[in-house]
């Protein structure tokens, strides 16, 4: 198990912290983001986006309407969001399924049970726009 | 000609019959506000599940409401996005087995686009105008050049005006849905007790971000807890903070494209506080403020319909396998 730390002091240190994530992924990749509502998911997205040679990457907004929305860069970016749904509704989703052409982020994923592999993102408000920014390779 | 018009992209499932694009033979739209009450959101697994058991019986009771029969439809038209899926897919797919069976057109419409002509199911508009569409699921600003032909001046870069509100209202754990709740606890409330941020303000652009603002409220309500004293303004502050960014970059928007005009619709536009606030200010800048009434503000088959029928003057129908989508290309 590896864990790295980071501290971002704004939205824009998220967004860079999450294009290092990005620029390191390799299709199959799965996130599953935890953190409480304004801890900066999204924004973490955002950067990940970036990091995969997403062109609209500043336009990756909330999936909390619509569930899953996919981005296209270098390969794709199935961005999840389990805000709205919780129980067999997330079993529904099969999140497997994207992993053969991109990386998929989850967010709100403590709604779900994880497999071995999946990398973990704890993102917690250690100030108003501090956060610390924790990411577990298994 | 009788236009039939379906929207499933969300909550409610809504069918309306239209005739001569003008008028509205039938239009029912099932809430589902009670089944999602109880868990503080739109669930979109139910949503779709209600969706399947709701058509066919809406599509039903609209055509005997009009006094029609299924024989007498000349067009099926149909949300095929954004919003979502899965939702939207049981509309789609209805809409395409009744234009088999009935062997009449198709077309496929944006749904952004139909709340922006929405206002033509109760008066004529000229062209252009500025349209802003806010809802539980978009914030979108467009040029409309013409019911078919137009630009996206500007979005959401991350929530929704009125998602922000749904999770705010869900954190407070004082109900759904979220807009209607804060605008009752607002009314009651100073909306200069708190300062909130006004992101994006002063931007160069017609883009919005309301997730910041939604953090900034989590943060005062850590910091400085909230009481039933409180509650009110808090929420009266941060609905004000909202409104002044969609309606200034709005106003914007017309002065700087020169377009005298503004169409506001989508389900967040029957807040009487918006209303006011857009009005006021379009008043000292010369400009005309048009809302629909609220029950065409909120996802009707109406607005699709009425769409649907200005693309079938025009000559366009869709193919059958007219594709689903989830989100809005901007560009």
């Amino acid at each position: 198990m590896e864990r790295t730390e980071c501290i971002s002091r704004n939205p824009s240190d998220t967004w860079d912290i999450g294009e290092d994530i990005g620029r390191h992924a390799k299709p199959g990749d799965v996130y599953a983001l935890y953190g409480e509502l304004g801890a900066g998911k999204t924004q973490l997205v955002k950067g990940i986006a970036r990091g995969i040679g997403v062109k609209d990457w500043l336009y990756v907004v909330s999936p909390s309407f619509t569930i899953v929305n996919i981005y296209e860069g270098v390969y794709n970016l199935f961005h999840v969001d389990f805000y709205r749904i919780e129980g067999d509704e997330v079993d529904s989703i099969h999140v497997e399924e994207f992993l053969d052409n991109g990386i998929v982020v989850v967010e709100w994923a403590d709604r779900a049970k994880w497999w071995n592999g999946v990398i973990k993102i704890y993102i917690e408000n250690i100030g108003e726009e501090e956060r610390s920014i924790v990411i577990v390779k298994p | 000609m009788i236009i039939f018009g379906i929207d499933t992209s969300c909550d409610d499932t809504s069918v309306a019959l239209l005739e001569d694009g003008k008028r509205i033979l039938s239009n029912i739209v099932s809430s589902q506000v009670d089944l999602h009450r109880l868990f503080g959101g739109v669930v979109p697994e139910i949503a779709s599940r209600k969706h399947i058991e709701l058509i066919e019986n809406i599509s039903r009771g609209a055509i005997e409401e009009a006094g029609i029969t299924y024989q007498n439809i000349d067009v099926i038209s149909v949300t095929a996005g954004p919003g979502l899926i899965g939702s939207i897919l049981v509309g789609l797919c209805f809409a395409k087995g009744l234009s088999l069976a009935l062997n009449k057109p198709l077309i496929g419409i944006n749904h952004i686009q139909a709340h922006a002509v929405s206002i033509f199911l109760e008066r004529e508009v000229d062209f252009p105008f500025i349209a802003l569409v806010v809802s539980g699921g978009h914030t979108v600003i467009l040029l409309m050049e013409s019911p078919l032909r137009f630009k996206v001046l500007g979005t959401t870069r991350d929530d929704a005006a009125g998602e922000a509100f749904d999770k705010i209202a869900k954190y407070l754990g004082i109900g759904y849905p979220g807009g209607k709740i804060i605008e009752e606890y607002a009314e009651k409330g100073q909306k200069d007790y708190v300062r909130f941020p006004r992101p994006m303000i002063n931007d160069n652009n017609y883009d919005f971000s309301f997730s910041g603002l939604k953090t900034a409220i989590i943060n005062y309500i850590k910091k400085y807890g909230v009481t039933t004293q409180n509650i009110n303004d808090i929420l009266s502050s941060f609905q004000e903070a909202a409104f002044d960014v969609l309606t200034l970059k709005t106003i914007r928007a017309s002065r700087e494209h020169d377009i005298k005009r503004i169409v506001v619709g989508g389900g967040v536009a029957s807040n009487s506080r918006l209303r006011e606030k857009f009005l006021e200010t379009g008043q000292k800048e010369n400009i005309e403020v048009i809302f629909s009434s609220p029950h065409f503000c909120t996802d009707n088959g109406a607005m699709i319909a009425v769409l649907g029928y200005f693309y079938f003057k025009e000559g366009i129908v869709s193919p059958l396998d007219v594709k689903g989508y989830s989100r809005m290309m901007l560009h």
